[in-house]
């Protein structure tokens, strides 16, 4: 995020536009149905952050020497920034300082051996994920997605792997990248985020613990949607995944990507890293479905989702594109953003973020056209409802290298009730004649009128708001694969659920 | 059907409805005339149901049940419709999913399964046929960019499939061409039967002689001052409002 936080944060002011009268009561009606705590045994690293931390987990982890210094290095460097207070504050958010000895960096389910199939892998982590909504189980698993599961610290197990194999592809989780494919791991870890690059990056450099790795080889289709899904479950532990995901030339993958967390009182932190490299001609596309803990009405509670995902086009006629839906946490700070080096390369970002309650949302993307002829899409809505803050923030950056660079950027904001806010704060810097930068704001609200014309035809007020924010987020939701869109479609009218008196 | 009692209703100081009594029974149709500005259209929302509006005295009752103690869904469900005037537009839901989502709502409240998406859609088509609606309206958002006979054709669309017991339209007519009004009149008849009641609201006179309403009333200063046959229309259409002792010249939008 250096980019971005080099610019003096323009803070959007805050013009809440007031519907009806809506009381903080009614707001709490909203349920979180993934609240639940799994019963298992787990084995954890001491609470603190130091060097021996980052050494145990890496020795717990069999790594070689390379990543244990790559680890050190970034602990470092981290210390360093920690020591100058150069955490960033540049976001339109607040919360109270963080402290980082008070969280546990690694935390496994414990288990006898290494697991070889699933059937290994204790009963109840498998129910919760059957609780979540999730079969790991291949037999049962219809829909043809190939899931790797994360558990706090580590991955409990990949489906598919056979099928997926016979195609050449990759999936697996990314410690046991580091054994079987080294030479892919350290080509290109770090290479789109390095450590250095932001504060919670660098930290989750220092400390990931695991997260999933995919290669698919040139010209190649995989032939299954890939999805990970994340779950916090141990208390006072933070999640600092690391994904990797690489498309050699001419390749193209589609994945996924769900989170839940307990509902605890404590705020705990999830400090992901995702990186992605497009090599010439290929495509990735990549979903998020992102429904943490957002805390309860009064703000306590909830994750700190401290995110950097970065894609590098890095091939000429490469695509990479992000679609998320963020409904969760207690604070958001995410900015899936692409860099687009190939010639003819292009970069898509399709968010929607829906703020309710307490919860705090910093989001948006970066564009950073390096190559000829690259182009980019920015379609972002922001749904603010109850005591909310949500912030669009997005850079759309044009090197004197990037002849015919084209962007266009379309950012709506809807408002819910009187008492939220939204701001959308874009940069924009062209150093490059030819670029053609398009951008467009909107801020509405949910008008009295719409919601007595829709409850006049028979609707209910939460369907009423629910059709009408389905409305406005189409754009969006369109671009999620089949398997998330009607998720993504139910999970918008629970997290609304209570937004209007 | 439909029974109002003396009711008086006001928004913010300004009272807009003094003592108004109107009683509609199982299949009559009425028509609603009467100078701008004198509740014609305060009527019709206070029936939907619409917040802003303060009620001093009276009660309304439908199907015999209290209508002012219903929510807007409650009543709508329970079979009462209003072609709203100034229809309003939702940005990227399609008319089709909004139809859809309509229907099966006020079937599910009734004990009914939800329609199948092809049965559903024939249904669609064969009634936005009789209204010279186009298919492809189906596919665009609610009520945006729709010309202003779109709209009210839109809305009639609504009224044939949710088939409601009290159908109250409020100025349909305004704003049409000769062909939609025609359009527009010859669908309400196809929907008039021994259970179905109207409430026509409007200005003029083409609308009425398509549907030949069974009673006339005019309403002036908030109150219903004149109720009779279809001759009324014919009268007024002749010698204007004053020859209802309103002294008042007759607006036209």
């Amino acid at each position: 995020m250096e980019q971005i936080s080099n610019v003096q944060n323009r803070k959007g002011s805050y013009k809440p536009i007031v519907t009806k009268p809506i009381s903080a009561e009614e707001i709490t009606k909203r349920e979180y149905k993934y609240g639940f705590v799994t019963d298992i045994e787990s084995e954890k690293a001491p609470k603190s952050l130091n060097e021996d931390i980052v050494r145990f987990i890496s020795k717990k982890k069999g790594e070689p020497e390379w990543l244990l210094e790559w680890r050190l290095k970034s602990y470092r460097y981290w210390l360093e920034n920690f020591e100058k207070d150069s955490e960033p504050t540049w976001a339109n958010l607040s919360y109270p300082k963080i402290d980082f000895q008070d969280i546990c960096y690694y935390s496994a389910p414990k288990k006898k051996k290494t697991l070889n199939s699933l059937d290994e892998v204790d009963p109840e982590i498998l129910r919760t994920y059957e609780k979540l909504g999730i079969s790991l189980n291949e037999q049962k698993t219809l829909s043809g997605v190939a899931v790797d599961a994360v558990f706090d610290s580590v991955s409990i197990g990949t489906t598919f792997k056979k099928e997926l194999a016979k195609a050449g592809v990759i999936f697996c989780p990314i410690s046991e990248a580091v054994q079987k494919y080294p030479d892919l791991v350290q080509k290109y870890l770090g290479s789109v985020v390095p450590y250095t690059d932001n504060f919670y990056a660098t930290l989750n450099s220092a400390v990931f613990s695991d997260g999933s790795f995919v290669y698919i080889p040139k010209n190649v289709e995989c032939p299954l949607e890939l999805s990970t899904y994340f779950r916090i479950n141990e208390a006072d532990t933070g999640q600092f995944e690391r994904t990797l995901i690489i498309a050699d030339k001419g390749s193209k993958v589609s994945y996924l990507e769900g989170c839940t967390a307990p509902m605890r009182d404590k705020n705990q932190l999830h400090a992901a890293v995702v990186e992605l490299i497009a090599l010439d001609d290929a495509q990735i596309k990549y979903s998020t479905v992102q429904n943490w803990y957002p805390g309860n009405s009064e703000g306590k509670g909830g994750i700190y989702n401290f995110v950097t995902k970065r894609g590098k086009c890095k091939g000429k006629n490469s695509k990479i594109s992000w679609t998320q839906l963020e409904t969760g946490s207690a604070i958001t700070w995410k900015y899936p953003s692409c860099i687009l080096q190939g010639d003819n390369s292009v970069g898509e970002f399709y968010s929607v973020a829906v703020t309710n309650g307490m919860q705090q949302a910093d989001t948006g993307t970066k564009m950073i056209h390096i190559g000829k002829n690259t182009s980019s899409t920015i379609i972002s809505k922001g749904i603010s409802a109850g005591n909310s803050r949500n912030t669009y923030r997005g850079l759309v950056r044009v090197q004197p290298t990037a002849d015919n660079a084209r962007n266009y950027s379309q950012c709506d904001s809807l408002l819910i009730g009187g008492s939220c806010g939204a701001s959308t704060v874009p940069y924009i810097e062209a150093k490059n004649r030819s670029s053609n930068i398009e951008h467009e704001a909107t801020t509405s609200k949910i008008s009295e009128d719409q919601l007595y014309y829709c409850m006049q035809r028979g609707m209910s007020e939460e369907d009423a708001i629910s059709i009408i924010v389905n409305g406005f987020c189409k754009e969006v939701l369109k671009e999620l694969p089949m398997e998330f869109a009607i998720e993504a479609k139910a999970l918008l009218s629970v997290s609304l659920q209570g937004a209007i008196g | 059907m439909l029974q109002v009692k003396n009711i008086s209703c006001k928004i913010g100081d300004k009272e807009i409805l003094k003592g108004l009594s109107l009683n509609i029974n199982p299949g009559e149709v009425h028509a609603i005339m009467g100078p701008n500005g004198t509740g014609k259209s305060t009527l019709s929302h206070l029936l939907a149901g619409k917040s802003g509006y303060e009620i001093t005295s009276g009660e309304i009752l439908f199907e015999e049940n209290n209508l002012l103690e219903q929510s807007i869904d409650e009543r709508a469900k329970a079979g009462l419709f209003l072609g709203f005037q100034y229809p309003i537009e939702i940005p990227g839901v399609s008319c089709m999913n909004f139809l859809k989502a309509a229907v099966n709502t006020v079937r599910k409240s009734h004990g009914k399964n939800e329609m199948d998406s092809l049965e559903f859609l024939k249904k669609v088509r064969q009634e936005a046929k009789k209204l010279d609606l186009d298919d492809s309206m189906l596919k665009r958002s609610v009520n945006q960019g729709f010309s202003g006979g779109e709209k009210k054709r839109f809305e009639v669309l609504q009224m044939s499939l949710l088939e409601p017991k009290l159908a109250i339209l409020d100025e349909t007519d305004s704003g049409l061409d000769i062909d939609s009004l025609k359009n527009i009149g010859e669908a309400i008849n196809l929907l008039r039967s021994p259970e179905r009641s109207f409430l026509i609201i409007t200005h003029y006179q083409r609308l009425l002689n398509h549907i030949k309403p069974d009673v006339i009333h005019i309403l002036n200063g908030g109150r219903i001052v004149s109720s009779g046959g279809f001759e009324m229309v014919e009268k007024l259409e002749l010698e204007g409002y004053r020859a209802f002792g309103i002294d008042q010249d007759v607006e036209v939008d």
